[in-house]
């Protein structure tokens, strides 16, 4: 059986409030490549490293990467189209 | 969000690599079952690392009770498996996570679905569903390596007993106490097709455990038939954190 290394957005919940200012597992998100609409909590999220890397569940491109910085942490967007928090 | 101090009131020794931590944390401003918190650790010369861990029972008051397995040359898990102790202090912060989460009073029955210490977050969701008496149709598939492994074993017998609406299914995939009966593989489809609710029933999914199961019973359920967007997943890695 496979034993892929990836988590997903929940993981990373605490870094999305840090650079987000709020909750955001519940919140959607479009991917600019392909349109795919997800919660960001349902991200595909690779761990480790300088980043938190969250790619797309449909097509795999990378979204976001949020990275700890020595003035606080970063949030790199790269393919994510939009943010939608839930009412 | 910002780092509190915690303080461990209680230990509790699940299974052999397996301890829950009841933790004291002032001010803490309750959390939905499903939640988790971040825990931070940081050595003498200041290096810091944190890991996840979900939060194993409802709210109540200042009391947070997390669940931890031990991951052999884990950085953090052995510590608070193995170290600390009762009147220690624990760096946390939370309540974080809104996507995977249950609240007790819903309509449609639920389907919670675990591998190995994913179990934890849903025992939060069971627990909550016996306080509240609120009389939601549970049912509750584990898949563990073994009897002795499975985590709350004898609260969940219990709970099976005592509470009508709540059944409790295992699988056991490497070894079996003698005379079971139960399922002896990996989750699977057919298993899924016994366990789960019947389509029209219309239930809520939750499943958490490695990415590898994870992947392979949220995809099962997909198969089934069941609206992806009814599945709700959390997925801690390779062998967890």
């Amino acid at each position: 059986m496979s034993d892929p290394r990836h988590v997903d957005g929940n993981a990373i919940g605490g870094f999305m409030i840090d650079v987000f200012g709020g909750e955001m597992t519940a919140a959607r998100g479009c991917c600019a490549a392909c349109g795919a609409v997800n919660a960001l909590g349902a991200l595909v999220v690779f761990r480790g490293g300088p980043g938190h890397v969250a790619r797309c569940p449909a097509c795999s491109t990378v979204l976001f990467v949020v990275s700890a910085m020595r003035d606080g942490p970063r949030l790199y967007l790269s393919a994510l189209s939009w943010v939608e928090s839930p009412a | 969000m910002t780092w509190q101090l915690a303080t461990v009131v209680d230990l509790i020794a699940e299974t052999e690599r397996v301890r829950s931590l009841v933790l004291d944390v002032p001010d803490w401003p309750g959390h939905v079952p499903g939640q988790h918190v971040d825990v931070r650790l940081t050595a003498e010369d200041g290096y810091q690392t944190q890991r996840s861990y979900s939060i194993a029972t409802p709210a109540a008051g200042s009391l947070v009770t997390i669940t931890v397995e031990r991951v052999p040359d884990g950085e953090v898990s052995p510590y608070l498996v193995d170290e600390l102790l009762v009147g220690d202090g624990l760096e946390l912060r939370g309540p974080i996570g809104g996507y995977f989460v249950w609240r007790p009073g819903g309509r449609r029955p639920l389907l919670l679905v675990a591998g190995g210490s994913g179990v934890v977050p849903l025992m939060a969701m069971i627990r909550a569903r016996v306080a509240a008496a609120s009389g939601d149709p549970v049912r509750l598939l584990v898949s563990a390596r073994s009897w002795e492994e499975l985590i709350y074993r004898r609260e969940l017998e219990t709970i099976e007993l005592e509470q009508d609406g709540i059944s409790v299914v295992w699988t056991l995939t490497r070894s079996q106490p003698a005379g079971w009966t139960g399922y002896r593989r990996r989750v699977d489809l057919a298993i899924l097709t016994e366990v789960a609710w019947p389509l029209p029933d219309r239930p809520h999914c939750f499943v958490c455990g490695p990415t590898g199961f994870v992947e392979t019973v949220a995809s099962a359920l997909v198969d089934l038939g069941h609206a992806p967007d009814a599945i709700r997943t959390e997925r801690f890695g390779p062998s967890g954190g």
